[in-house]
C-alpha cells in the first residue's frame, strides 16, 4: 500500500519497507527493491548474528572446512545502500493498523509495506529425542556445530533421505564417517524426484559406502547414559548404534507472524504473482509462501533459491509500481560427491517418462512429459546442456523430438525445430 | 587494488577496485553489482553470472571447462564471447577489464 504522502514531488517513492527474515529471500529483496530504484527506507531484521549468507553450503561445503559464511553480500554493502540491516533480532508482533513492528528488544520498527521472508524451520520427530547428538541443518551454525562430529569420524545415521540427508551423507562419507541413511518410503527422494532418479543415487550412495535403508520406520532414538546418542532403533527391531544422529524430514513453513495478522495461510502463507498476501501492503517472499506455478497443478510451496531471487522481483516490481516480471521455470540443484543434479521444472503432472542416456553411467538425464504430451521437467545427473536445453524448452513450451531424445549422440540442438 | 568495470546492456558503467584473488562473479555479488544474479553462489551450476569477455582479454582467462561450455550452449544471449564470471578468477593483469552483462540477467 503505497500511502500518497510517501510519494514525493519528484515522484519518488518514500514509502519505508520493512523486510522480516534476511536469509536469501529478504536480503534479495531489499537488493532488488534498491535495485529498482526505491528510494524510502528499508529495514531488514534478521534473528540470526551472520550477515545474510549462501545457505546450500550447509549441507556441504560448511561440512568440510572452516571457511566462514559465505556471505551473500560484502558487510559494507547494506549501509552504502542505505539498507538498516538489524542482525539477531527477532519481530515480536506487528500491529498493521499503526505500521508497527514489535522487535525482541522492544524496538520499535515503522513501515508502509511489510515484507515477510520468514523461511522454513526443520520439521521435528514427534519422537523423544536425547539432549545432545540430534543434528538438523537449517543454519550455519547448524554446520559448524555438526562439523565437529564429523571431525571425530562419528557413526551417524540420517532420518530422511531427502535432499539435506543425502548431501549430509555425502559429505560425512568423504570426511570418513560412517554412516546409514533411513528413509520411511519406499525410495529415496520419493516426493521430488523419479524413480529412476530414486534409484541411480541410492546406487551412488550405496557405492560410496553408505548404508541405504528404505522402507525404514524410527522407532526410537536411544539416549546413552551422559544424554548423547548411543543408538537408533528401527520399528523392525533393527538397533543402529550410533554417535549422532542427522534429522532431515523436511520443512515447515515459518508463518506464524503471518497467521496471527490473520493472512490467508494454508501450508504456508498463500501469495500471488506479485508476492501480493491478502492483506494489503503485506508481501511475502521465498520459502515461507505457497503459490501457484504457471504450467503447474495447484499450489505450491517451492524451497529453492531461484524461488526468492523470483519472488524477489515480484515483491520489489510491486513496491515500485513496475511491471510483474515475467514467470521463471522453476528449478533446484544439489551437490552429492561428483554428482551434480539439476532439476528444471516440476514432476507434478508427469505420466511419461523418456531418458536420455544409460543411468547407471556417470551421466544422465530424465525427461518428464505430461498428458497432453507437454515437456513438465528434466532430471540431469552431470549433464549440463540437457537441463539448460529442458529448461528453455519448459519455458518455451517446445516439443522435442521424442524417438531420437534417448539417444546422447544425437545433439539436442537438432531434437527441436530450428 | 585492480580496476574491473561492470558494464550493463544498456550501457551503464559500474567501475570497483578491488583485490586480485576473488572471481568476477564474487565482487559482483559483494558489491552488488547490477546485471549478476549468480543464484547458485559460484558453483556453475545456474548459469546467471553471464558475462561477455572481449576477446583481447579472454586469452587472460583459462579456457572454459566443459561444464562451463555445456551451460553457456543453451543461454538465450550466448555469444563466441560469453563466461560465467564465477569461473574467472581475477589476477593483478586484469587491472582495466571491462565486461559485458546480458539484457535478461538481473
Amino acid at each position: 500500500m503505497i500511502r500518497p504522502d510517501t510519494i514525493t514531488h519528484s515522484g519518488a517513492n518514500l514509502s519505508r519497507v520493512l523486510i522480516v527474515g534476511a536469509g536469501h529471500a529478504g536480503a534479495a529483496t531489499a537488493a532488488t527493491l534498491r535495485q529498482y530504484g526505491h528510494a524510502g527506507p528499508i529495514t531488514l531484521v534478521g534473528d540470526e548474528e551472520e550477515h545474510p549468507y549462501h545457505r546450500p553450503p550447509i549441507s556441504k561445503a560448511y561440512l568440510h572446512g572452516d571457511t566462514g559464511a559465505d556471505l551473500l553480500r560484502a558487510p559494507s554493502y547494506y549501509a552504502d545502500q542505505g539498507i538498516d540491516l538489524m542482525l539477531g533480532r527477532r519481530v515480536e508482533s506487528i500491529d498493521l493498523d499503526a505500521r508497527t513492528a514489535t522487535l525482541d528488544d522492544a524496538t520499535g520498527v515503522g513501515f508502509d509495506e511489510l515484507v515477510l521472508a520468514t523461511g522454513a524451520r526443520a520439521r521435528t520427530l514427534p519422537h523423544p529425542l536425547p539432549e545432545r547428538g540430534c543434528w538438523s541443518m537449517r543454519t550455519y551454525r547448524d554446520a559448524i556445530g555438526f562439523r565437529s562430529v564429523l571431525e571425530s569420524r562419528a557413526q551417524i545415521v540420517i532420518i530422511g533421505g531427502g535432499f539435506v540427508g543425502l548431501e549430509v551423507a555425502a559429505a560425512a562419507r568423504s570426511r570418513g564417517c560412517q554412516v546409514t541413511v533411513i528413509e520411511r518410503e519406499q525410495r529415496l527422494l520419493q516426493r521430488v524426484a523419479s524413480p529412476v532418479l530414486s534409484d541411480a543415487l541410492t546406487a551412488i550412495h550405496r557405492k560410496n559406502g553408505v548404508d541405504v535403508l528404505v522402507n525404514a520406520a524410527l522407532n526410537e532414538v536411544v539416549a546413552s547414559q551422559d544424554g548423547g546418542v548411543e543408538a537408533v532403533l528401527l520399528e523392525d527391531g533393527t538397533r543402529l548404534p550410533c554417535d549422532a544422529v542427522v534429522i532431515g524430514v523436511g520443512a515447515e513453513p515459518r508463518d506464524e507472524l503471518l497467521q496471527q495478522l490473520g493472512a490467508a495461510c494454508d501450508g504456508g502463507v498463500l501469495v500471488d504473482s506479485s508476492a501480493r498476501t491478502n492483506l494489503p501492503g503485506v508481501y511475502a517472499v521465498g520459502d515461507v509462501t505457497r503459490r501457484e506455478v504457471p504450467g503447474y497443478p495447484g499450489r505450491i510451496r517451492l524451497e529453492s533459491i531461484p524461488n526468492t531471487t523470483e519472488q524477489a522481483k515480484q515483491a520489489a516490481a510491486a513496491i515500485t509500481g513496475r511491471p510483474a516480471p515475467p514467470a521463471e521455470t522453476p528449478w533446484f540443484w544439489s551437490d552429492q560427491y561428483d554428482v551434480n543434479l539439476k532439476i528444471a521444472g516440476l514432476l507434478a503432472g508427469s505420466t511419461r517418462t523418456v531418458v536420455r542416456g544409460e543411468p547407471s553411467s556417470d551421466s544422465f538425464a530424465v525427461y518428464h512429459l505430461d498428458d497432453a504430451g507437454r515437456l513438465v521437467a528434466v532430471e540431469a545427473v552431470n549433464a549440463a546442456k540437457d537441463f539448460m536445453a529442458g529448461k528453455k524448452w519448459i519455458a518455451s513450451n517446445a516439443s522435442p523430438s521424442l524417438d531420437r531424445l534417448p539417444d546422447p549422440s544425437v545433439p539436442l540442438r537438432d531434437l527441436v525445430p530450428a | 587494488m585492480i580496476k574491473i568495470t561492470y558494464v550493463t546492456a544498456d550501457g551503464t558503467e559500474q567501475p570497483v577496485e578491488v583485490e586480485p584473488g576473488m572471481s568476477l562473479m564474487e565482487v559482483a555479488t559483494l558489491r552488488g553489482i547490477e546485471g549478476i544474479v549468480a543464484e547458485c553462489g559460484g558453483g556453475c551450476s545456474c548459469a546467471t553470472c553471464h558475462v561477455y569477455v572481449d576477446e583481447a582479454w579472454q586469452q587472460t582467462f583459462e579456457e572454459p571447462a566443459p561444464e562451463e561450455a555445456d551451460l553457456i550452449e543453451f543461454l538465450d544471449e550466448a555469444k563466441p564471447t560469453s563466461r560465467l564470471s564465477c569461473q574467472l578468477v581475477l589476477r593483478a593483469e586484469h587491472d582495466g577489464l571491462c565486461v559485458r552483462t546480458p539484457a535478461s540477467q538481473g
